[in-house]
């Protein structure tokens, strides 16, 4: 039982944790701009390197140089959004999917030459687990990991029902038309929608980077995952997205324990398969997701 | 009494096509003015057309003194024109009360609190509604809602799309009567109507349209009494 927690529950809240911040983006972008940001596991991963670029001239705790990694995250999806998807947005919305495609690849073609295809790690050395009552061996990552996106969670919950700008997005979200009607102004309502779900990417990008190494694929790797949370939350729900990402972190991380016999269920190198199976099976049982989001 | 909308030489439409052409308009400050026709006939164009929503290729639209062809329809609510359309008026996630609060976010009411007190007078079967899902509702209590949120930035222009399309005879009766009641409270009403006999009860000017142009315009009572418009519209044999 102890093992199951310290080698499996917690490592699955953790990768849950990452999905979760990721697709809030991808679920509030989809939400109020009405396509799939294929660039959001970019703009992760931009946001892991800004805080290893910080890391290398402040050598602090990388969390506490969170701001770096976010504002660099915030400027590459606004400049996107700028020069890349605005000119788009009277057009069908699979243009801006492709060109969201086109971004992928600028960002990470612009990670490899500023910083190396190489893996680089924050912190070179082993970390020790925190032990706790002797018996759960928790590494401060996943702790952390786990503790920041509860408290993102609960503030993001906020500021959509309590804010201004939280309950005009939400207003955009359901219906764009009739909030241009009701005098909203759209772009503000989008430009927050591109800080808020860069910022958590960016959050994201150096929770997954602290847990393993920063690449410029980092992200990209983690995008399908990251769909399936979207879906399985409900498209244009953040909340939703982020009860998603926890549960398809939990079923692929699981999916490995030896539930039957000694052997694990599932080999862990096919345990990303478990999220695009849950993916696939909910866009033809329930597309509208656990908590009725838009359908695609 | 003075005009408070002024719409001269009209022609407006989607994607290079005109609907309405030429038309003339005049709202009276403090009035309820109806627009009918048979389908087609170009009303809720006309209606969005005021509101922005087109594409304006000629004539202009004044709010008082003041010129207001061509302005974005987010600078139209500051300055007191506010819109309910046809269908899709809430938003179906958000509570009602929520809904009521986007309403001040374009133009902000003096007293948030005391103009909500002031319009759930208007609607008191929205009350115990407040904190539900704008999406639960019925027909009818959806178009309070929706024309709650348009009255909370204090229009001195409400512009209502059909405000009684789909609803059931009770509420019929009901929305009229509110119309009238938000008249008395010092907004001025330009609706587009199906049920064009009941709406010319309660209208003090009426326009009638037909293929995008004006038709026949008059005073409410003048109208029903227009045997061409009784014909026509009001289902009245000759």
């Amino acid at each position: 039982m102890i093992d199951f927690i310290n080698l499996y529950l917690v490592p699955a809240l953790t990768l849950g944790s990452i999905y979760a911040l990721g697709a809030v983006g991808i679920s509030m972008i989809f939400g109020i701009l009405r396509f799939a940001h294929f660039a959001h596991g970019d703009v992760m991963s931009i946001g892991a390197y800004g805080v290893l670029t910080a890391v290398w001239f402040i050598p602090i705790h990388p969390l506490l140089l969170m701001p770096f990694g976010g504002a660099l995250a915030v400027f590459s999806a606004l400049a996107a959004d700028r020069w890349f998807y605005r000119p788009l947005r009277k057009l069908p919305t699979i243009y801006t999917v492709i060109a969201s495609f086109g971004v992928a690849l600028i960002l990470r073609s612009l990670m490899q030459i500023l910083w190396g295809a190489d893996n680089q790690v924050y912190v070179r050395g082993v970390t020790m687990p925190v032990v706790l009552f002797d018996t759960f061996r928790i590494s401060a990552l996943h702790a952390e990991a786990i503790v920041l996106t509860l408290i993102i969670a609960v503030a993001l919950h906020f500021f959509l029902t309590r804010s201004r700008t939280g309950r005009a997005m939400r207003a955009v979200a359901d219906d764009p038309e009739l909030a241009a009607v009701a005098g909203l102004d759209t772009e503000k309502v989008i430009r927050w929608t591109w800080v808020i779900g860069a910022s958590l990417a960016a959050v994201a990008g150096v929770f997954a980077g602290m847990d393993t190494d920063v690449h410029p694929n980092l992200g990209w790797n983690l995008l399908l995952p990251m769909f399936a949370a979207t879906i399985l939350g409900g498209i244009g729900k953040p909340m939703g997205a982020m009860a998603g990402g926890i549960i398809i972190g939990l079923a692929e991380e699981l999916s490995t324990y030896n539930w039957i016999g000694e052997a694990s269920l599932i080999s862990p190198s096919y345990k990303t398969a478990v999220g695009f199976i849950i993916m696939v099976v909910l866009l033809i049982f329930r597309p509208q997701g656990l908590f009725k989001g838009r359908l695609l | 009494m003075s005009a408070l909308l002024k719409v001269r030489g009209l022609t407006a439409g989607y994607g290079g096509v005109p609907v309405i052409e030429a038309i003339e308009l005049e709202v009276a400050e403090n009035s309820v003015t109806v627009i009918i026709g048979p389908n087609g006939a170009g009303k809720s164009t006309l209606l969005k057309s005021i509101f922005a929503l087109t594409q304006i290729t000629a004539g202009t639209i004044m709010l008082g003194e003041r010129n207001i062809t061509g302005l974005a329809t987010s600078e139209l609510v500051p300055i007191g024109i506010a819109a309910v359309p046809q269908s899709r008026n809430v938003f179906p996630s958000l509570t009602v009360s929520e809904n009521l609060d986007i309403g001040t976010y374009a133009a902000a009411p003096k007293d948030r609190d005391r103009t909500q007190e002031k319009i759930l007078a208007l609607f008191p079967d929205l009350v115990p509604k407040l904190g539900q899902a704008a999406g639960e509702l019925s027909g009818g209590q959806r178009q309070m809602v929706a024309i709650g949120r348009a009255l909370m930035s204090e229009p001195k222009l409400l512009l209502l799309d059909e405000p009684t399309a789909g609803l059931s005879p009770a509420y019929l009766e009901k929305i009229f009567d509110l119309v009238l009641d938000i008249r008395k409270s010092g907004v001025t009403i330009l609706m587009v109507e199906q049920n064009a006999k009941q709406a010319l009860r309660i209208a003090d000017a009426g326009h009638v349209l037909v293929g995008g142009r004006n038709f026949i315009s008059g005073t409410g009572a003048e109208l029903l009494a227009n045997d061409n418009v009784r014909r026509s519209f009001l289902g009245a044999t000759a």
